[in-house]
């Protein structure tokens, strides 16, 4: 295997693909994305979105931040070769809610907010919140790695050349509809 | 517990290896090699160690319990000192002058000038209590899988270098690259193909030149 801090930096731009991708998926086609957890109720983004753009030797960084913030200026930095580095996204399944963010190069999560642990009245408790807190947060890890695995596996399959990098172009030129 | 905080970070590892059986007592032992050393009253500036993540300040791994169901928790607790520059400064300016007066000297060598400095900083370091910061971590044995529950450059770099120092174990990060080399069950032709990608055009079409 090569070298990790290299591979670290050298391939940066596959998280960043992962997540423009993912963006990409959550907007015009969902349901593929309950492959990831088939108990997904919804996979939606969340108050926050950071995109770069390293193209023609700019250095830009655009961040949308806010509840209900829309999501226009993110588009056209798309539309200008921007890519997402960041994301913050909210997934649901049966009356749970996990809200976290994700970082592109790194794949780690970070305002990791599970779904809430059953009050500790005592001593005894620790060891079932534990176990709990541990399985709410495998769901969201098993999560993202089973988008990941999704994403890697189109991204080396024949049809990333031919179609999805141009349905990706279509969508965020608009010509597909779907970007609010 | 920091786990069972309400907002966590949490950072994905691989873990390379098998240990020698029964790996709980493996583990305990490596556990009690590289426990935390309190440095408070101690010249030491910074000491890093594991510790239990429920008693972090006081641990015992002989007798503690770090197995919950099938998955180990424990904790890396990292302490620091830090004394403004201004005041190892002072210090050393009141020392460096007691000194000269003392030796009747005009000035000092290098030597006794790092000395000096030696002896301040060591001083101003045990008057300084440490600063802890604990960071649990879970750790799937049979899936080979552990997370820690910190995203700090520094904290993964500890980690990394302690748990391979105490269970002769490697960590891998799990980054876009190791992910999808290791992780996502790629056929050898897929994972070459991962190796020799370069960046999509999403708008152009195709891959950046």
């Amino acid at each position: 295997m090569l070298d990790i801090s290299v591979a670290y930096n050298r391939y940066k731009f596959l998280g960043h693909e992962f997540l423009t991708w993912l963006w990409y998926m959550i907007d015009t086609n969902p349901g593929e994305l309950k492959k990831a957890d088939s108990e997904m109720e919804s996979l939606t983004i969340g108050n926050r979105i950071v995109l770069e753009n390293h193209r023609h030797n700019r250095d830009e960084t655009i961040t949308i931040r806010g509840d209900g913030a829309g999501l226009e200026e993110g588009v056209i930095a798309l539309t200008k070769g921007a890519k997402v580095t960041e994301m913050h996204l909210i997934f649901r399944s049966a009356d749970l809610e996990w809200r976290f963010s994700i970082k592109g190069e790194s794949l780690s999560l970070s305002s990791l907010k599970t779904p809430q642990t059953a009050k500790l009245e005592s001593g005894e408790d620790v060891e079932g919140a534990v176990l709990e807190k541990i399985y709410l947060t495998e769901r969201v890890a098993n999560l993202v790695h089973n988008l990941y695995a999704q994403f890697i596996n189109e991204r080396v399959s024949s049809d990333w050349e031919k179609k999805t990098i141009y349905r990706i172009g279509s969508w965020v030129r608009g010509e597909s509809g779907g970007i609010d | 517990m920091q786990l069972l905080s309400s907002t966590l970070s949490l950072t994905r590892y691989r873990v390379e290896g098998k240990l020698a059986e029964p790996v709980m007592d493996t583990v305990r032992e490596g556990l009690k090699n590289q426990v935390i050393r309190d440095i408070d009253n101690d010249p030491a500036a910074k000491s890093i160690g594991w510790t239990e993540s429920g008693r972090p300040f006081a641990p015992d791994f002989e007798k503690a319990q770090f197995m919950f169901g099938t998955y180990m928790v424990f904790s890396l607790r990292i302490d620091k000192k830090s004394v403004p520059a201004k005041i190892v400064n002072k210090h050393l300016s009141m020392a460096v002058a007691r000194r000269l007066a003392e030796t009747e000297q005009k000035q000092l060598s290098k030597t006794e000038k790092r000395q000096i400095k030696d002896e301040v900083t060591n001083r101003l370091y045990t008057r300084v209590p440490a600063s802890p910061n604990v960071y649990d971590l879970v750790w799937d044995y049979e899936a080979g899988a552990l997370w820690f529950f910190s995203n700090l450059k520094e904290a993964n770099e500890e980690i990394e270098t302690l748990f391979a120092k105490s269970f002769r174990l490697s960590l891998i990060r799990m980054f876009p690259y190791t992910e999808a080399d290791l992780a996502c069950g790629l056929s050898d032709k897929q994972r070459d193909a991962v190796k020799q990608a370069g960046p999509a055009a999403f708008i152009t079409g195709g891959a950046h030149a």
